[in-house]
């Protein structure tokens, strides 16, 4: 009996993940093959790890101590005292990423994080409703509790001046409130003690219960089939809902019946997370996949991946720990992939962001000794390609070593190079080209600065220092055009044209050198 | 006035319309009756309930008293004819979707619960994002746009929407000169084809050329009609009451233009 129980489950268990996986997959059709690139792997691997065959496999060996180990006996399936933690921890990720998708762009977390406390209550009374932890019986007393505080929020609300915050703020703590003297006196009963109750308040995924799994998998399917049927309502009644009224749909229901999934979620999710810290299963996965894309279904599946992640997480450290409470440890999972976004994000990630600055700040440091080079050349008057690293610290007012530290950084970019002693510059073609470009750009911005906008010749000269690395080719050439091609700038110089930009190195005199270059 | 019997009911008639917001009274005993094919600019000091009354109009806030009726039925049964351009600030720039996720929601309202756009929907989406010039950028995530064209993102979803009569809640706010002129077009072609467009519109000098009729708000309806006939000083000055600075900005604007 229990064999053919626990290959039932081993047999259900990987592929009820693959539909769930499948089912979040099938309302972005223009997106599948993005998707496949994502999900399937994470499937892969899960289901690699179901059909390894693992020595871990001596049920309830507890001598296992090998991480890898542990990680087998636990991914696998195979141990029926992880078997529903993990499977319900893997549900509750789905159904609260899915649900916090929506609550973190409707600017709902702190709703969220209100219903998951003023459930607590509700919780109780299920319990006391037989003396033990029945699941619907939980489930119902928690759902009418939620319910009763939403409410609650609305009416004081809609018959006060206190705003939302306030009324959330007020509904969150007082029912907590009532919930935590009635789970202390549960456990003061006779039968209180051995119940798990105080369970509820951290969360112990090693609580849940086959009814518990089955609820979840009930609740995280409608939130699937409801989110996929009414995707298109939820997103126009999420981004704009008086447009969505003009429209011609029921705002306020399809506003209601989202709550109501939410609710039931958050209920579900309570065994497993903990009352205190559910709330953060809504918002994290939810807020981390914000930070990685920008469309709205692709952020529903990221979500719904990253509550899945954090969900199996947070269930295995919890085992693996000796049974710590769940919640902490699966709020930990979500914000260690949150910090991930957060710092790697491609768009919006600090370090991608930090890394652009850097190349940007080193460009800039490039363009300028460039600039430098092209000075100390036009100084004598081209004739002579060579400059060396001596001239250009003594122009650049710098020590030698700064200044052979800059060449280097042309050298590295091919921008230049540098003679077998080190002493003397060439710039190669591409360098050339870029300095008459700096150039360029720095006196036709001088002469536009002074001639159209009137500033005196002797302000323009800090602007033009920025302007001059971020002016396009499409601003260059229409400059020219408006200064009428002009060769000299505000001080007297020659400005390059396009023509010295492509001659290369010694502009002016280097056709007049006698055999300079040329076949005999 | 007959109900049902009219063969050729107007786009829009409110009766003894009085909205207030937190108690306090914001529009009282509006009357109004819109004859089709116009273009309407809603004018008035701040505070006049211009955006109120088109809201009312829509259903989307209670009434204290009296109905509004769309093409002779009440307006919960004749929103499909109706269109709503929003001011651009009532909406979340940075909400994870593109251009044209936006535009296809004009749609959504025939397509009624649960059915997804097609491919019609989408040639629709793309057709009206060509019209404002933003075909382009379809794909962009809205909040990479400038304000004219988020403005004319707007635009394009009401184009989408197919209505025969539109409310546009300051269409022209923060768009630049060019902007503003191709929208002036483009709401001037949507006249053509029988539409019938009410703007709320900010700027008193240009609703002079713009409209066809000025609908001059301030609590209560100042008065309507073609703009030749009511943009006069006398009618300005009790639409503005003592507000000098704008009276004497548009003084000057009926001073340099005698005849329009």
């Amino acid at each position: 009996m229990y064999e053919r129980v626990s290959k039932l489950l081993e047999l259900g268990g990987p592929a009820g993940i693959h539909l769930s996986v499948h089912g979040t997959m099938s309302f972005c059709r223009q997106n599948r093959g993005w998707t496949w690139r994502r999900i399937l792997p994470l499937t892969a691997i899960l289901y690699l790890l179901s059909v390894f065959p693992a020595e871990a496999a001596r049920i309830g060996d507890l001598s296992e101590t090998s991480f890898w180990g542990q990680a087998t006996r636990f991914f696998t399936f195979q141990d029926p005292a992880v078997r529903y933690a993990l499977l319900g921890s893997m549900l509750l990720g789905i159904s609260c990423g899915l649900l916090g998708g929506f609550i973190v762009v409707r600017k709902m977390a702190l709703f969220g994080d209100a219903l998951s406390h003023a459930v607590l209550p509700g919780v109780a009374f299920g319990f006391l409703w037989n003396m033990s932890k029945d699941p619907v019986a939980i489930f119902v007393g928690a759902t009418v509790a939620g319910l009763l505080g939403t409410g609650a929020v609305h009416l004081i609300r809609s018959t006060t001046r206190l705003k939302e915050d306030t009324a959330l703020g007020l509904v969150l703590a007082s029912f907590f409130a009532v919930g935590i003297c009635l789970v202390t006196m549960i456990q003061r009963l006779p039968a209180g003690n051995k119940s798990g109750i105080d369970k509820f308040m951290f969360g112990q995924a090693a609580a849940i219960g086959s009814g518990d799994v089955k609820l979840m998998a009930v609740v995280t399917a409608l939130a699937l089939v409801v989110i996929v049927l009414f995707y298109k309502e939820f997103l126009v009644t999420s981004f704009d809902p008086q447009f969505a009224r003009v429209s011609g749909f029921p705002v306020q229901v399809i506003h209601y019946s989202l709550m109501l999934l939410l609710a039931f979620a958050v209920v579900t999710a309570l065994q497993a997370v903990g009352v205190v810290l559910v709330s953060a299963m809504l918002i994290i996965p939810a807020a981390a996949a914000y930070l990685l894309t920008d469309r709205m279904d692709r952020m529903l599946m990221l979500s719904a991946a990253f509550g899945l992640f954090a969900g199996a997480v947070g269930s295995f450290f919890s085992f693996l720990g000796n049974n710590l409470p769940t919640g902490p440890c699966m709020v930990l999972g979500a914000t260690f992939v949150f910090l991930g976004a957060f710092l790697f994000g491609p768009q919006h990630g600090v370090a991608c962001r930090w890394w652009k600055q850097r190349s940007r700040s080193g460009r800039v440091r490039r363009e300028n000794t460039l600039k430098a080079v092209f000075h100390v050349m036009e100084q004598r008057e081209f004739t002579d390609e060579k400059v060396s690293l001596l001239e250009l610290a003594e122009h650049r007012r710098e020590t030698l070593e700064e200044a052979t530290e800059q060449c280097a950084a042309l050298v590295a970019n091919g921008l230049a190079t540098l003679s077998e002693p080190g002493e003397l510059v060439f710039l190669t073609p591409e360098g050339w080209a870029r300095a008459c470009e700096i150039v360029r750009n720095h006196r036709l911005w001088e002469l536009y600065l002074t001639n159209e906008a009137n500033i005196a010749a002797d302000h323009v000269h800090e602007d033009a220092e920025k302007i001059e690395h971020v002016l396009g080719e499409e601003v260059v050439r229409q400059l020219e055009r408006r200064l009428e091609f002009a060769r000299k700038d505000p001080h007297g110089k020659a400005i390059p044209g396009l023509a010295d930009i492509s001659r290369g190195t010694g502009f002016h005199t280097r056709e007049d050198l006698v055999g300079y270059g040329k076949p005999l | 006035m007959s109900d049902t019997s009219d063969p050729n009911p107007p786009p829009l008639e409110i009766h003894d319309l009085t909205v207030s917001y937190h108690k306090k009274p914001v529009l009282w005993g509006v009357d109004l009756e819109v004859p089709a094919g116009k273009l309407i600019g809603i004018v008035g000091p701040n505070g006049a309930g211009k955006s109120t009354l088109i809201k009312a109009a829509m259903g989307l806030m209670p009434l204290n008293s009296g109905w509004v009726k769309v093409f002779g039925e009440p307006v919960k049964k004749n929103l499909r004819r109706v269109g709503y351009v929003p001011q651009r600030e009532s909406v979340d720039w940075d909400f994870p979707v593109s251009v044209m996720d936006v535009v296809l929601m004009g749609r959504y309202g025939r397509l009624g619960l649960m059915r997804r756009p097609t491919r019609e929907d989408k040639d629709k989406a793309r057709e009206c994002l060509e019209k404002v010039k933003l075909l382009p950028y379809a794909n962009r995530q809205i909040s990479n746009l400038s304000g004219g064209q988020q403005q004319r993102v707007f635009l394009a979803r009401a184009l989408a929407q197919e209505s025969d009569l539109y409310f546009m809640d300051e269409p022209f706010a923060g768009v630049d000169a060019a902007t503003e002129a191709s929208i002036i077009e483009l709401l001037h072609e949507l006249k053509e084809m029988g539409k019938t467009l009410m703007v709320v519109h900010h700027d008193l000098p240009t609703a002079r050329s713009y409209f066809d009729m000025l609908l001059m708000l301030n609590m209560r309806v100042v008065a309507f009609g073609e703009t030749s006939k009511v943009f006069t000083n006398e009618l300005l000055q009790k639409t503005y009451g003592g507000r000098l600075t704008i009276l004497s900005e548009v003084a000057d604007a009926v001073r340099q233009a005698p005849s329009v």
